[in-house]
């Protein structure tokens, strides 16, 4: 009845666990009353132990029933990383808070594009869903490096009415970024009226310049360095429009249109020095420790 | 009783306590001042006139009974001291701390119309202290009422509100968005002003009287205030959130990285102890620091930069030292330490390094105009006083416009500046549900809040229709008058315990 319904000192629980390459892994995290308020396009704040940094992660999936959470990580700093090696189910976070951020608004819009490109694809997943529940035509685009990377299509087929799968070297489906899936699905549907791009700048940058000419409302998800998460400390601001915008707070969707990715790529590149000095830290440290346990598979 | 006390009689020089030199502790974050010796308190204490009808108490934003525990230290009696300050206020270590006394319970002593006013601050810090350390802890009769009392935000607000809640047998459940409570005594006041350990018996304290406390909840968000009382079984709700949306200047080079909010700069290093060992979370900070604005946050902010080895730290202020919101105490600290201050002068530009970096500022000197509607002088720019200024990190503290996310997900009445709206009760538009702090008001002190927070828990007890133990007992300083309402006055509202 309290709360947020969980033991205090027991942290969240790790409750699945699944591995899609050897840097992309996918946690199920139970939390019922988050579960209950995630909406599309929010995202919360991880702290992995009590010494760890607080890290935002889009919420890629909620399940109302089973009162979970899943988060898709892709390990590429010190943090996310030493997440790959700890997190197994049966263990717990130290601290989960959220649903953060603004929801995505997926009513509406008749026919749409969900965009989602390497670390973009988890997360526009409830988007895709939000929509399809909320009536409209969905098509789906989601892009990866090569066939052995792709994950969630099963998932993705099951609520867009047209699925587009990119490669870069062509492996499987359209071979380049998901731009030219975009390009496909605009000859094929000259009448999308929106589009959803989640996934690093550029990619978001090269879709909201594809649709720039058509005059397609683009909604970009935009995922910068925070501390609370909260509108409090103003470290993930970003440009929009030529104004300040809290990505935590007035986000962390925005007009793609309007957001200025030079501002958000520098702004990104902001603690290059400190997480490369971080992780050859720990990378030389885990040299020195014996090898970690088998991994638990989800 | 000794004879009466008076101006000439008492010691007419104010105790000065240890500091630590500027030069070591500008190296490191213990704190400035060393708490009172026994010896050192006890001497203050006899410089208090014991006013029949005290202007420090009436300056204190809880009221606490100033010269009644004065006078329980004369009597060495420390913890008959803490009995009465407990009384109005469970945090006696941190308010006697961070309280800006001088224009509080200080200001209007009148001691110091002659001499410097009697050191309540200090003298309130000191017993606060000493029950830290010999563990005591006042916990009062409780009668549980049944009621369920919610509170959002775990700062000085909410944690005042909680107090009296809980006194008042409510069972009451704090709201934390943070992984740790404490809020803006946690994230926003340094260590040298306010340690980590004295916050964690704060609160420590409140546990005792059976508060909860939810950390990661996002209230809001995770649930709303409306669902607080809807659905969740709420009886009443605070709303102590604080303000927390910090501003930025507008002018160009604003997003350059090294250019960082005082909010996010201090909860690196007080909340995510960015620079002790096996902690995470990052804090590049350059060799040349400039800190816009002159308020509280904006000395703490110059002062963790000194302690971490930044070689010029910068104050710079478009008014004079006159103007500016920082407490006396703190600006003298700061410029101890060797921070360099420019008044009169406002930055118009942050300039770029070429790589999305701050290589400097371009600013401009100011004057003082013609008062305004608010009778402070208003800086006027200087024309063709341009100059550009070295730095290489740029930290914001020029105050902070509400926290939407109320806003954004209750129907709750706010102001045109987003702030919550309020009547004289603290009562918001929506019935049970009270707000007060900066969430209110805007940026103010810590004891404001508390002030706020016990203000609202009075309205709150009212509306659930609980006794309210505050007015039965202490009903005003009633001399002589001995009972009320058949009610013992001289009985405790609290059982003492020892926390083994």
């Amino acid at each position: 009845m309290l709360g947020t319904g969980k033991d205090k000192d027991a942290g969240y629980g790790i409750v699945a666990r699944e591995d899609f390459s050897d840097v992309t892994f996918l946690l199920e995290i139970r939390h019922p009353l988050m579960a209950k308020a995630a909406q599309p396009g929010q995202f919360v704040i991880v702290m992995s132990h009590a010494e760890g940094e607080r890290i935002p992660l889009t919420i890629a999936d909620f399940d109302r029933d089973k009162g979970t959470i899943t988060l898709v990580i892709q390990a590429v700093g010190k943090t996310t990383r030493e997440m790959q090696q700890s997190c197994r189910v049966g263990t717990s976070l130290f601290a989960l808070a959220g649903p953060m951020g603004v929801p995505s608004h997926t009513g509406g819009a008749k026919k749409v594009a969900c965009v989602g490109g390497g670390l973009g694809v988890a997360p526009v997943f409830p988007q895709a869903r939000g929509y399809k529940e909320a009536g409209a035509y969905v098509i789906g685009i989601i892009g990866f490096r090569t066939r052995e990377l792709v994950f969630w299509e099963d998932r993705f087929r099951s609520c867009c009415d047209e699925l587009i799968v990119c490669t870069d070297d062509g492996s499987v489906g359209v071979k380049g970024p998901v731009t030219e899936g975009i390009k496909r699905a605009l000859a094929a549907h000259p009448d999308i009226d929106e589009l959803v791009a989640i996934g690093p700048p550029l990619m978001m940058k090269a879709c909201a310049e594809a649709t720039r000419p058509h005059k397609i409302r683009t909604v970009v998800s935009l995922n910068p360095v925070m501390v609370d998460g909260t509108g409090m400390c103003g470290g993930c601001r970003v440009r929009v429009g030529g104004q300040i915008k809290f990505a935590c707070v007035d986000g962390p969707d925005f007009d793609g249109h309007q957001v200025d990715f030079e501002d958000l790529t520098t702004r990104l590149r902001r603690f290059a020095a400190e997480e490369k000095s971080a992780l050859d830290r720990w990378s030389e440290s885990c040299r020195m420790m014996p090898p970690p346990e088998e991994a638990g598979g989800g | 009783m000794a004879k009466k006390r008076t101006i000439r009689t008492i010691p007419q020089e104010r105790t000065r306590p240890r500091e630590q030199d500027a030069r070591e502790r500008a190296k490191n974050f213990a704190e400035v001042t060393c708490v009172f010796s026994i010896e050192d308190a006890l001497r203050e204490s006899e410089r208090c006139l014991f006013c029949p009808d005290p202007a420090c108490v009436e300056g204190c934003p809880v009221s606490i009974d100033i010269p009644g525990f004065i006078r329980k230290i004369g009597e060495r009696d420390f913890r008959g001291a803490y009995d009465v300050i407990t009384d109005a206020n469970l945090l006696a270590s941190v308010c006697g701390r961070v309280c800006p006394q001088e224009s509080q319970c200080e200001g209007p002593c009148p001691v110091g119309e002659s001499l410097e006013p009697v050191a309540i601050g200090r003298l309130e810090r000191f017993v606060g202290d000493m029950a830290i350390e010999e563990r005591w802890t006042n916990l009062p009769y409780i009668e549980p009422s049944g009621l369920r009392v919610g509170i959002v935000g775990s700062g000085p607000a909410g944690m005042a509100c909680a107090a009296d809640m809980a006194k008042a047998g409510c069972e009451v459940t704090v709201f934390e968005a943070f992984h740790v409570p404490g809020g803006v005594l946690r994230y926003g006041i340094p260590d040298f002003r306010l340690p980590n350990r004295v916050i964690d018996a704060e609160i420590d304290k409140l546990r005792k009287l059976g508060v909860r406390f939810e950390c990661n909840t996002l209230v809001g968000r995770l649930f709303t205030i409306e669902g607080m009382i809807d659905a969740m079984g709420f009886d009443a709700v605070f709303i102590g959130t604080g303000a927390g949306y910090p501003k930025f200047m507008g002018i160009p080079g604003d997003s350059l990285n090294n250019v960082l909010s005082a909010n996010e700069l201090l909860t690196r290093c007080n909340m995510m102890r960015a620079r002790d060992p096996g902690h995470d979370t990052p804090l590049p900070l350059g060799r040349r620091v400039a800190v816009i604005g002159a308020g509280n946050t904006a000395m703490d902010a110059t002062r963790v930069c000194k302690r971490f080895g930044s070689e010029r730290v910068y104050c710079i202020y478009r008014r004079t030292k006159a103007e500016s919101p920082a407490r006396v105490e703190e600006v003298h600290h700061a410029e101890e330490e060797g921070i360099e201050f420019h008044w009169l002068t406002n930055p118009i530009e942050i300039l770029d390094d070429g790589k999305g970096n701050v290589r400097g500022m371009r600013c401009i000197r100011m004057e003082l105009g013609e008062p305004d509607e608010s009778g402070r002088r208003g800086p006027v720019p200087i024309p063709g006083s341009e100059f550009e200024f070295e730095a290489d990190t740029v930290v914001i503290a020029i105050g902070t416009h509400a926290n939407p996310i109320i806003g954004q997900t209750s129907r709750l009445k706010l102001n045109r500046r987003g702030y919550i709206e309020v009547d004289g009760n603290l009562a918001t538009s929506l019935a049970g549900v009270f707000a007060g702090g900066d969430i209110v008001t805007g940026a103010a002190t810590v004891i404001e809040a508390m002030g706020a927070g016990r203000k609202a828990a009075r309205s709150m007890k009212a509306w659930l229709g609980i006794r309210d133990t505050d007015a039965v007992y202490r009903p005003e300083r009633a001399a002589g008058e001995e009972t009320l309402f058949g009610i013992d006055l001289a009985e405790k509202s609290f059982v003492r315990v020892h926390l083994g």
